[in-house]
């Protein structure tokens, strides 16, 4: 019997919190069994993921696992899932990262427990739906519905700024998602269907595509972040509890960056093939930007928070440069990513929950008293300054390599990340690992079994990414070859004066 | 070939089971077995690396590669784990191995009167020694980044080592981030090579050579040729590592780390890995003859420019690290003439008599109780006799006397420029010689300074003691290297057997003829540095022994030549003023006007304008999580039939 494997996926989490909304009992009992239910259900979840990831077959063309039912059929609109290599790994980042997050909440978040769990649930069945719609609807309903628990987890459990900095988050997704709709809207009106296989065969008139590129860029720029589109980003990372941080950063905003992948590139090839020097331009100005107002951030959280901005716009140049290795430079950046900065805001969590203080200045001398904490810590430091072995290097790597193909300059300005990210990032960790005890770091202790049970996973995932990368390679490339070689093609039959310029769907 | 790979793989690996064992487990293993533990492995791994080296030239085998495994594979761009045996490499391994085992077994010594736990400096000494054997057993580009940027991880914790010294994670960071400026421009160099061959492993680039002789790369609007363009950006790297001219500040703050480290990353390994970038990749530097100018330029200049630093340095490691410094512009003088195989045979006896130097100062460190200041030193020879013998030895050879280790290799560099001719052999010739008199010079002083003459001050004299037998163990085991080793290597490296010897693993261009002319260097040119070598000797003698007040007064009659010296030339000062301050002021201002002021401030007045609109919203802020979701997704449903229905 064929097990619709994708679905009961989306939506097992959502039946945890279903289960956990229905369970009856006493405040603190209740904020206990939430917490079993949430971590029992989210291993289910990532234990499906993972024999999906085994079950790939990564030569196919197109896309497995699946599904279709008719939702809106006049419309065109159905219930359309299933998984290529590049979703696939998101998918199993988003399953992976998610229990990590609730060991790591699991002390940390002591009021409403209960309900954190269930929007941390929830947040992890939209993540898993918007990687796994092929319905550019389906895939709007679940980009919409991540903000609801998104904004939630920084609105209730954040930090003192928490309200407004949940309600700057909101309002700038939602006002960046409305734009993708309207491009959701005019590519449905020329194509008369939002299946997303159809709307990649379909080919759009240039100017049209201008237009609708635009809207995208502004949706997917937002929750990247793009420059100058990041002004949510310190607070909200700043504000949000860490293990929410971990998701927000780690996952969300690779929904982003998927989208450019997913839409942007291969259903308007010409418009990216056009715009691709400025949206290489913006990542270089966010990599460069970000990484000098890095250096200047008092607060170890933005600092981070800063950093993964920067990172992200390595990760646009390396989809811009549209060539294959540059675009898989790109995705194995943000899966890398997504791993090394969910354990840095969960490191710099632990730090200052000891401390109480997240402040760069308020403690020195960590190394002397939690050795183990800063042995990782140097780990997960180096992976974000990109040093071989750990897998932001691959990704580095793989874009630079893509960026050369487009000039000296831009593989050069793109690589600037490798000097300034060291600077800042050593110099927070000087800072704080290093130099005497501060009496403040006098009394603390080393990781407990549970800390260490949430930093080391994340720390052999990224020696793993680092060392045997082709793991990970292996699923994506064979669809970032078909993606790139196809973009080619279209942008060459567009140039061709016989091709047709408006309609060509596969109806 | 088969025991050849797996003693290859042991020598390599065995450092790296080490740092795993140490660093790991060594709170729970405890410090002695640490100890035994790394030490052990670095025996095996010397063991094996002579073995592999012995068996490898026996069997007189070109380059073999040892598949490790796949690495980076993806969008057309390949590169694997694969350790590459070959004459080159392997006389490497051999010498880092050794040095390295020695300077592990000096450890356990120097380290022995820590008040912490010493397994973690144990640990990162491993980590190095793998690091930099992953470098010279690389089979690709991307390896050799990956042990490029492993030593200098490992240098960074190595001189960060007493965390708790604001100066020394000072220069832990400086040091990692002076080298990752080079290593930026060796990154696109290495791009830029893929972008070429379409390949980064060195058989399919070295193959293909011929065919991309003529190709050219457009930078600033105009065409150079493309293996110009590599071979400065390469070369950019090596400056980083090697510490040449305008990208040496780290190298003398890297002092602040422990003693062995200095012999570590100084003398044998680190810094020597620019001179063996520029070996391995000879087949495609003899073809880019303006960046082996710029090469013999830098390296010229960097060694003319550390000796005067040195002459006038205060401090005893940082007088022989400037020496390092300065002897890797040799160096680099010789494989910029394409002499690698002189300036392989100078990084091999320099690791030996330069390690010699930084561990027999270390003694003196040890036992003057961390006093570095030779001012404070003078007349130790009679109360650590054996230090003050091998640090003879060093010197003699540091300063090129015959028949010791230096006098073979510098001389033979120094030879080589002269042969080269033109302006530019001219040019190097002449500041080579000239530095051979400097050499001379600071070696005798520092020697007159710490061992000879009166004690300048009595109460650190009286409390010195020589140091235990296993410091002085690897002292002795190094003097002998630094005794013999050029008159031993001369012939394999140089010499007559030199092309059976290397067996094509460096490449010298047809036209290159460095190597044959070299024995018909005129007589009277080739005694020259030798008798500059003894004249400086002689007026450190004088300056020194006889006449202390001199110097004194020198420094006094050319005071700004004086503080220029003693400054550093103010690199150090012109690039606080150049870069880092402004780089500082830039990101606080970027920070507060741009992030704050100007992109945060186009959504707050555009809140402003909607404040009445959201103070009513406050209001039905209810703060239930059901109210919330359900609002949402209400809102979302309506927004969606709206525009669904509405076509």
């Amino acid at each position: 019997m064929h097990l619709p494997l994708l679905t009961i996926l989306t939506f097992l989490p959502a039946a945890g919190a279903l289960l956990i909304a229905l369970t009856r009992a006493t405040p603190e009992a209740g904020d206990r069994s939430a917490r079993w239910i949430a971590l029992w259900c989210s291993v289910a979840t990532l234990a499906i993921a993972l024999l999906m990831w085994a079950r790939f077959v990564p030569g196919q063309p197109g896309f497995q696992f699946e599904e279709r039912a008719d939702w809106v059929p006049g419309f065109g609109i159905s219930y359309h899932v299933g998984l290529d290599g590049i979703s696939l790994l998101f998918v199993v980042l988003s399953t992976f990262l998610v229990p990590v997050s609730i060991v790591a909440a699991w002390n940390s978040i002591e009021n409403r427990a209960r309900d954190y769990m269930i929007a941390v649930l929830l947040l992890e069945s939209t993540l898993i739906g918007l990687f796994g719609a092929l319905d550019f609807v389906l895939f709007y309903v679940f980009y919409e519905a991540t903000l609801i628990p998104g904004s939630l987890l920084i609105g209730i459990w954040g930090g003192p700024k928490r309200v407004y900095a949940s309600i700057r988050f909101f309002l700038f997704t939602f006002g960046g998602s409305l734009f993708m709709l309207l491009s959701l809207l005019a590519m449905w009106h020329t194509a008369g269907t939002t299946d997303i296989p159809v709307l990649m065969r379909t080919h759009f008139a240039p100017a049209a595509q201008g237009w609708m590129f635009l809207g995208l860029v502004l949706a997917f720029g937002v929750k990247l972040p793009l420059f100058p589109l990041h002004t949510w980003l310190p607070d909200a990372y700043a504000e949000a509890p860490a293990p929410a941080t971990a998701l927000l950063s780690g996952v969300l905003a690779k929904a982003g960056a998927y989208g450019f992948i997913r839409f942007a590139i291969p259903m308007l090839p010409d418009a990216a093939a056009r715009y691709a020097p400025w949206m290489i331009g913006l990542g270089i100005v966010a990599v460069i930007y970000a990484a000098i107002v890095a250096l200047a951030q008092t607060d170890m959280k933005r600092l981070i928070a800063y950093s993964s901005f920067s990172h992200m716009g390595l990760v646009l140049v390396g989809l811009f440069t549209l060539n294959a290795p540059g675009v898989d430079g790109a995705l194995f950046q943000m899966l890398s990513h997504g791993i090394i900065i969910a354990a840095l805001f969960l490191s710099i969590a632990m730090l200052s929950s000891r401390t109480g203080d997240r402040s760069i200045s308020g403690v020195s001398g960590v190394a002397a008293r939690m050795p183990a904490f800063a042995t990782l810590g140097m780990l997960f430091f180096m992976a974000n300054i990109g040093l071989p072995g750990t897998g932001s290097f691959v990704g580095e790597l793989l874009v630079m390599i893509g960026a050369i193909h487009l000039g000296f300059w831009v593989a050069l300005l793109s690589g600037s990340a490798m000097i300034l990210g060291a600077a800042y990032m050593l110099v927070l960790y000087g800072r704080v690992m290093f130099g005497s005890v501060r009496s403040l770091a006098g009394g603390l202790r080393d990781l407990s079994p549970q800390e260490m049970a949430v930093l080391v996973p994340l720390a052999v995932i990224t020696l793993w990414m680092g060392i045997y990368p082709s793991s990970f390679t292996r699923v994506f490339d064979p669809a970032v070859t078909g993606l790139v070689a196809g973009h080619r093609q279209a942008v060459a039959a567009a140039a061709s004066p016989a091709a047709p310029t408006v309609l060509e769907a596969a109806r | 070939m088969i025991t050849v790979a797996s003693l290859f793989s042991v020598a390599v690996f065995a450092p790296l089971l080490g740092a795993l064992v140490t660093g790991l487990l060594g709170r729970v293993i405890g410090d002695p077995i640490s100890r035994i533990v790394s030490v052990g492995l670095m025996v095996v791994s010397a063991g094996c690396a002579v073995a592999a080296l012995w068996f490898g030239l026996a069997a007189s085998a070109q380059a073999v590669a040892v598949p490790v495994s796949t690495w980076v594979q993806a969008g057309g761009f390949h590169a694997a784990w694969t350790l590459r045996f070959d004459t080159l490499s392997a006389s490497m391994v051999t010498m880092v191995s050794c040095v390295s085992m020695l300077i592990h077994l000096y450890s356990v010594g120097y380290m022995s009167h820590e008040k912490n736990p010493v397994h973690r400096f144990f640990a990162y000494l491993s980590l190095f020694t793998f690091a930099m054997l992953m470098l010279v057993t690389s089979d690709n580009l991307i390896q050799l980044f990956f042990g490029w940027e492993g030593v200098g991880l490992a240098s960074y914790l190595l001189i960060g080592y007493w965390y708790d010294r604001p100066s020394a994670v000072a220069a832990a960071i400086k040091a990692f981030i002076v080298n990752r400026i080079a290593d930026l421009f060796f990154m696109v160099g290495i791009a830029l090579l893929f972008l070429l061959f379409g390949t980064v492993s060195y058989d399919n680039i070295f193959a293909t050579v011929p065919e991309h002789v003529g190709a050219s790369y457009r930078l600033f609007g105009t065409s150079f040729p493309a293996f110009e363009v590599i071979g400065v950006l390469l070369f950019i790297g090596a400056m980083g590592k090697s510490a040449q001219l305008f990208f040496h500040t780290w190298l003398p703050d890297a002092m602040e780390g422990p003693t062995p480290v200095s012999a570590l990353i100084h003398a044998a390994t680190m810094v020597t890995a620019g001179v063996f970038l520029l070996a391995r990749m000879s087949p495609l530097m003899e073809f880019a003859p303006v960046a082996k100018g710029l090469v013999v330029v830098i390296g010229a200049s960097t060694c003319f420019f550390a000796a005067t630093v040195g002459l006038v340095q205060p401090d005893i490691k940082r007088t022989i690290a400037y020496s390092t410094c300065s002897q890797l512009g040799y160096m680099f003088v010789a494989a910029g003439f394409g002499f690698y195989q002189g300036a392989m045979f100078h990084l091999t006896t320099h690791a030996f008599f330069k390690a010699l130097l930084f561990l027999s100062a270390g003694s003196v460190i040890h036992a003057l109780h961390d006093e570095q200041d030779m001012f404070r030193m003078g007349g130790l020879a009679r109360k650590l006799p054996v230090t003050c013998a091998v640090m003879w030895i060093g010197s003699l050879a540091l300063g090129a006397i015959p028949p010791f280790a230096g006098w073979w290799s510098k001389d033979a560099i120094i030879d080589g420029a002269w042969m080269a001719g033109g302006g530019l052999g001219g040019f190097a010739w002449t500041l080579c010689t000239a530095v051979a008199f400097l050499t001379a010079l600071y070696s005798w002083r520092l020697l007159f300074l710490v061992f000879h003459g009166r004690p300048r001050v009595p109460e650190l004299h009286d409390h010195a003691h020589e140091s235990g037998p296993v410091i002085l163990l690897p002292l002795l085991v190094l003097a002998v290297g630094a005794a013999f080793g050029g008159w031993l290597l001369r012939p394999w490296y140089i010499g007559e057997h030199q092309a059976a010897f290397w067996n094509g693993s460096i490449f010298n261009a047809p036209d290159n003829h460095v190597l044959a002319t070299l024995e018909h260097t005129q007589g009277l040119i080739a005694l020259v540095p030798t008798i500059l070598s003894f004249l400086g000797v002689a007026v450190a003698f004088v300056c020194y022994m006889l006449k202390p007040e001199i110097p004194a007064q020198l420094a006094r009659s050319m005071r700004p030549l004086y503080l220029f010296l003693l400054n550093k030339w103010y690199f150090d000062e012109l690039y606080d003023r150049l870069f880092v301050r402004p780089y500082r002021a830039l990101a606080r201002l970027l920070w507060h006007v741009g992030d704050e002021t100007v992109i945060d401030g186009v959504p707050r007045g555009l809140a402003r304008l909607t404040v009445g609109g959201s103070s009513g919203i406050v209001r039905i802020q209810t703060g239930s999580i059901a109210v919330y979701a359900f609002t949402m997704l209400i809102g979302l449903v309506v927004l969606l039939s709206t525009f669904l229905l509405v076509r």
